[in-house]
């Protein structure tokens, strides 16, 4: 992706981000039961389903590089998941947040918090294989099978924990359903901005990747002989 | 159909081409001998010939199948810089399991059968763990010959041998190639292997400069080939 | 029925070769009966009140740890002597080579098992037997459940060097699902339930855990043990 390209995706992220702060603020009304902290939530759902998005990525990626062993996929996988994680860490962050402000306590096993927790530290998992292999086509590919195994895992862990708090209830940061139509809409209109992020810094870091790669050739090579 | 044929193989690491543009074929009942540097590629050739490593570009076929295959694979020995067998095995066992691993019909008989071969009979029962280096050695040969294979790939197998064991070797090699058989041994050991060798190849920084048959100068004068191919 | 042979046959080396040797076996089953005995006795209050509600947990984190010690070793052991070079350039089938080993790794961890659960009803004063079907049954599809995703584990960091630091994060997530089914079937089971409708939907999520991660494995096995 070209650099203008970038500049301006992220520009335009910027842009609506602040008009969407500014309606967040100003405009929306205050919620019945859970007063002004609530506002957090246009920024933690969305997060949630670009890490999701994120997952679903890389996984495509991770297949497609098994199957065609084209380096490019292999940064796509890893680009999305570091990206992913970030968005997860931010939806991790802001359900702490608004916890603390409602319940007055920093974590409370809430089933979805406790999903995006777990499928967290087994894509920082990822990212530490990776760091752990030296070789690239063999990174690649350890990296791409465990990504697959990790996308699996991750429906089944959502699943798995909400019905362990279903049987043993916890606070719970967000019960869903209590938002009017305007609030809807202003969920899916931030999305629009944390996608455009995404997408940013998504082809940074897979530029970022292809330099690297390139810069272990050249290393290779200088060493080979 | 060649024994081994590669087409246009080449095997990156990560940018870095170890391998550039093999093509290779080598007839069946030949014996060829894989000259080059420390780091030329031999090894690394070697590996994707015996169907352990995947090219980064390019194929393998063994007697004109896909060197993956199931069929290929059942007709190919290899040996490498590791001996291959289970230490905490005995010589028998080891050999009746990879006897069965390749599907023979009495693994028994033919593990027994290669123990006398190789002079272990009377350490057969014992653990490779206790074994002397130049026993090792010759367990390495018998698993790597058990199933009779039509390829074999051997990765510099005089290395560290004494000469009653290099002798061993040769003999066996010659008896083999006499059975029709096809041979690649890459080596520093140009001697030992000229001798054996009926063709020749040179990898230089993972390219073949020099594959043809080996002639009687080589074998007079074994370092020029290097001379005359290599970048000095 | 080649795939079958090719599959008892290292299944079959492995476990020979482990129970000759017993290193891991014994060091697994000191770690897991220390840990019960000891170090949890020590960590919850073993009133028997207490012990019921967290038999699962107890049994499960015992289990769960002292399995990656077994499953862990079931590639590296084919490092010595470049056997693995060995067994993928012969005609053996990677998902073959695969199940064999899960099949001994789970034998193994069986063992261990069945060793601590008698270890934990004496020390903590625990009848366990009184669904004893059902229980072995939890027993055996959570040992699988961990077993595969140890083995796979075990293949794709063969021979990276900290592969010990990488447990925590890469295996013990995945299989969440699996020992949280695990543990609430477990500590219901010990406590003497029978297996009722809330129940068998835990197993059924086990079940399916255990399915879809063994054909994820059996389908990217070549995958992970060629170069």
């Amino acid at each position: 992706m070209r650099s203008k390209t970038l500049y301006i995706m992220l520009l335009a992220a910027a842009w609506l981000m602040a008009a969407d702060i500014a309606v967040i603020l100003l405009v929306l009304p205050d919620e019945a039961a859970q007063g002004a902290v609530y506002r957090i939530i246009f920024f933690h759902v969305p997060a949630a389903w670009t890490a999701l998005l994120a997952c679903l990525a890389a996984f495509l990626a991770s297949c497609l590089y098994l199957l065609k062993r084209d380096f490019r996929w292999d940064a796509l996988a890893v680009a999305t998941t570091e990206v992913g994680l970030a968005f997860g860490a931010a939806n991790l962050i802001t359900g702490m947040i608004w916890a603390r402000v409602i319940w007055g306590i920093w974590w409370t096993w809430d089933a979805r918090l406790t999903s995006m927790l777990v499928c967290w530290v087994l894509y920082a998992g990822y990212l530490m294989l990776r760091r752990a292999v030296e070789e690239p086509a063999q990174r690649a590919r350890a990296a791409a099978v465990f990504n697959i195994f990790a996308f699996a895992d991750v429906p089944v862990v959502f699943f798995s924990i909400r019905w362990w708090r279903t049987q043993h209830p916890q606070p719970v940061v967000w019960g869903g359903g209590f938002m009017d139509a305007a609030m809807w809409r202003m969920l899916f209109l931030n999305w629009v901005p944390l996608l455009l992020l995404f997408v940013a810094l998504v082809a940074l870091r897979m530029r970022q990747e292809q330099a690297a790669r390139r810069l272990d050739g050249l290393r290779r090579r200088a060493h080979a002989f | 159909m060649s024994a081994v044929a590669a087409e246009g193989v080449w095997k990156y690491f990560g940018d870095y081409p170890a391998l550039a543009n093999i093509n290779l074929q080598v007839e069946p009942g030949a014996c060829l001998a894989l000259l080059g540097r420390n780091g030329a590629g031999k090894t690394t050739l070697l590996r994707i010939l015996g169907g352990l490593s995947r090219p980064s570009r390019g194929r393998v076929l063994v007697f004109g199948d896909e060197v993956r295959n199931r069929r290929s694979r059942c007709r190919i020995g290899v040996l490498g810089h590791g001996i291959g067998v289970y230490e905490e095995f005995s010589a028998l066992e080891n050999l009746r399991l990879f006897a069965g691993l390749y599907g023979l019909a009495e693994p028994e008989s033919a593990a027994r059968r290669w123990l006398e071969r190789t002079g272990l009979e009377r350490a057969g029962s014992s653990p490779v763990r206790e074994f002397s280096r130049g026993m090792r050695q010759r367990l390495a040969v018998a698993r790597a010959f058990i199933h009779d294979p039509e390829l074999l790939l051997l990765d510099e197998p005089f290395t560290a041998l004494d000469d009653r064991a290099i002798a061993f070797l040769q003999q066996l090699l010659a008896e083999t190639r006499a059975r029709g058989r096809t041979v690649i041994l890459s080596t520093h050991q140009l001697r030992e292997a000229l001798e054996l060798a009926t063709h020749a190849a040179v990898i230089e920084r993972g390219r073949l400069v020099f594959a043809g048959e080996r002639t009687g100068q080589m074998l007079s004068d074994p370092g020029w080939l290097y001379r005359t191919y290599g970048e000095g | 029925m080649r795939f079958l042979r090719q599959t008892w046959l290292v299944a079959s080396k492995d476990l020979r070769s482990e129970l000759r040797t017993k290193e891991a076996l014994n060091a697994a089953l000191a770690f897991a009966l220390v840990m019960i005995l000891l170090l949890l006795s020590f960590a919850f209050d073993p009133t028997a009140e207490e012990t019921r509600r967290t038999s699962g947990g107890l049994l499960w984190l015992v289990f769960a740890f002292a399995g990656a010690l077994i499953l862990n070793r079931s590639f590296v052991r084919e490092l010595t002597n470049d056997c693995l070079d060995v067994l993928v350039s012969s005609p053996l089938d990677g998902a073959a080579l695969f199940l064999g080993k899960s099949l001994a790794g789970f034998f193994l961890l069986m063992i261990v098992e069945l060793a601590c659960l008698p270890v934990f009803g004496i020390f903590y004063n625990v009848a366990w037997h009184r669904q004893l079907g059902p229980l072995l049954l939890v027993l055996a599809l959570g040992a699988w459940g961990l077993t595969v995703i140890g083995t796979m584990f075990s293949a794709l960091t063969v021979n990276l060097r900290l592969r010990e630091l990488m447990l925590p994060a890469l295996v013990y997530p995945l299989m969440i699902p699996g020992l949280l089914a695990a543990i609430q079937l477990t500590t219901a089971l010990v406590a003497g339930r029978p297996l009722d409708a809330e129940l068998y939907d835990w197993l059924k999520l086990l079940v399916s855990f255990d399915i879809i991660f063994t054909a994820l494995a059996l389908g990217l096995a070549d995958a992970v043990l060629l170069g």
